[in-house]
């Protein structure tokens, strides 16, 4: 009997392993070029076909999930997704919450725009997306922080003057910047962040390694700076 | 969607227009206005189930259940609805999720809480790690219809405590007096009664919900105000095929429009109910009907 009970357990148990192989990766969908929906209504990218590469060379099924950005760690921690593919910078103040693979980009310099170019920074307004490392730096700096829940309504605030300048990633502003007259990119730039990476739960070591094997993998045979190229992201590894 | 559409830099006016409105992306927005559609067909009426039975037992001559239905109407209606929308959908989420963790994986020798994390067994999860993303979604649509239909029960409770109250208690005497039970003369005299003095209220309470819908987003249900959202962000060339400039301004002004038909419709079939419980009741409304009748 106690050995039925033990066979039984060992089988729920290989059943629970073999559930756990598919893998959902929580976006944003509201960054281009890093993540976007397009006109499909399907997660597009840079890191739509990163992960799918990546899924790819560790075997792993994935499936695309979009949560807005503000809620994207509390979801991934209450396990709603398994792996957090969004843009997301590594920092300090998030590591304490969940672990990141290695980074996947280099430092991607941040930059300002803003309607003219003699915007004087050190008191003018800044808008800037809520919970990014753009919206703590402007507010170590001191300077007038309005934050947004997406970074197009943070830019949309520049254009509709409710700010004098944004603070973004350089390679999410560059098309909007080209697309629109009125908007120019200032001088100063700001190198914050410590590069993008994949965020994990901090209970789940063994989907960590895996993923990082697999960036390490693209990063050695060229496929993860051919893709860094092909969406304009920043400088190749 | 129309043959015309492959190449949409080349088209102008209507035509364009035609093919933007109809992008599979666009389908999701209209997709998402039959989900709220749906919320709203499926929490009325277990909202005002819930209602019925906060309703009862806050009525009941048994204490504790007094006490149940008291405390349910009193907490609900107390908490803020986005409080209770951030906190308790997360909270019943992981409810489910120990429950069939305590019972699936008696064997599982690490805690539950670690640090930050929530981590239950993969055959506890809700729903399973690797359902399809359809089932995701409808999970957390029930989710959404058991924290609405909650929120508004509570409110619904309140509405028919007092409508309840409002029957006449002549009308209550006279079933006893024919030898009714308790039990008889509430279903038979009292229910039957309560829905016209529960009506004002109860459409209040439908206006309410049908403007709080937006709140699915707070849930990760993809509503319309998401579309919206998404759909009015300023586009570039490069990553559609129809860029524009930021036109929230005119998706929100379409869910405002939408919403304002809705809330209109509602008025008109809620009007038509309002005569038809007033036939014969004891009331202004139904001593008009009668006279107006005679």
């Amino acid at each position: 009997m106690k050995k039925l009970i033990l066979t039984t357990t060992a089988l729920a148990l290989t059943a629970g392993m073999a559930l756990a192989d598919t893998v959902r990766l929580g976006t944003e969908g509201a960054y281009p070029p890093y993540n976007f929906i397009n006109d499909a209504g399907q997660v597009d990218g840079f890191e739509r076909e990163l992960g799918d590469e990546l899924c790819k060379r560790a075997s792993l099924t994935c499936e695309w999930v979009t949560n807005e950005w503000d809620s994207i760690i509390p979801n991934l921690v209450s396990g709603n997704y398994d792996a957090i593919i969004a843009g997301m910078s590594i920092t300090d103040e998030r590591k304490e919450k969940i672990d990141f693979t290695q980074p996947y980009t280099l430092p991607d310099p941040s930059a300002y725009v803003a309607l003219s170019a003699d915007v004087d920074l050190t008191n003018a307004v800044i808008a800037a997306q809520a919970n990014t490392i753009q919206a703590s730096f402007v507010a170590a700096a001191g300077a007038q922080l309005v934050e947004f829940a997406t970074a197009d309504e943070a830019l949309a605030a520049v254009v509709n003057g409710e700010a004098d300048a944004v603070l973004a990633d350089k390679a999410s502003l560059v098309d909007q910047v080209t697309s629109n007259d009125q908007l120019v990119f200032l001088e100063k730039e700001e190198l914050i962040g410590g590069g993008i990476g994949m965020g994990l739960r901090k209970s789940d070591a063994e989907l960590r390694g895996q993923f990082d094997a697999a960036i390490q993998s693209m990063k050695d045979d060229g496929t993860l700076n051919a893709l860094i190229t092909k969406w304009e992201i920043g400088a190749t590894f | 969607m129309f043959p015309y559409c492959t190449d949409p830099s080349t088209l102008e006016g209507l035509s364009w227009l035609s093919c933007y409105l109809t992008t599979s992306k666009h389908m999701m927005l209209f997709y998402s206005l039959g989900t709220v559609l749906l919320l709203l067909a499926i929490t009325a009426p277990t909202a005002l189930a819930f209602g019925f039975l906060g309703a009862t037992s806050a009525k009941s001559h048994f204490a504790p259940l007094r006490w149940i239905g008291k405390t349910y109407i009193a907490i609900v209606r107390g908490v803020p609805d986005i409080a209770f929308f951030l906190f308790f959908v997360i909270a019943l989420d992981q409810l489910f999720e120990w429950v069939r963790h305590e019972i699936k994986c008696p064997d599982w020798d690490q805690p539950i809480r670690q640090g930050n994390d929530f981590v239950v067994c993969a055959a506890a999860k809700l729903p399973l790690g690797d359902a399809p993303q359809w089932v995701h979604e409808v999970y957390g649509f029930s989710l959404a219809v058991l924290t609405f239909a909650i929120v508004f029960g509570a409110f619904a409770a309140n509405v028919l405590f007092g409508a309840m109250r409002a029957v006449p208690h002549a009308q209550m005497e006279t079933a006893y007096a024919y030898g009714m039970s308790k039990r008889q003369a509430f279903w038979r005299v009292l229910v039957p009664q309560m829905w016209v003095y529960a009506l004002p209220g109860l459409s209040n309470l439908w206006m309410v919900l049908i403007k709080a819908t937006p709140l699915l987003f707070l849930l990760g249900v993809e509503d319309i105000v998401y579309w919206a959202r998404e759909l009015g962000a300023s586009k570039t060339p490069r990553f559609t095929d129809y860029p524009h400039p930021d036109w929230r301004m005119w998706y929100f002004l379409g869910l405002l429009v939408f919403y304002l038909l809705f809330t209109r419709l509602s008025e008109i079939v809620l009007e038509k109910i309002m005569r038809r419980l007033s036939h014969g009741q004891a009331t202004a409304a139904g001593e008009a009907m009668r006279r107006a009748d005679a």
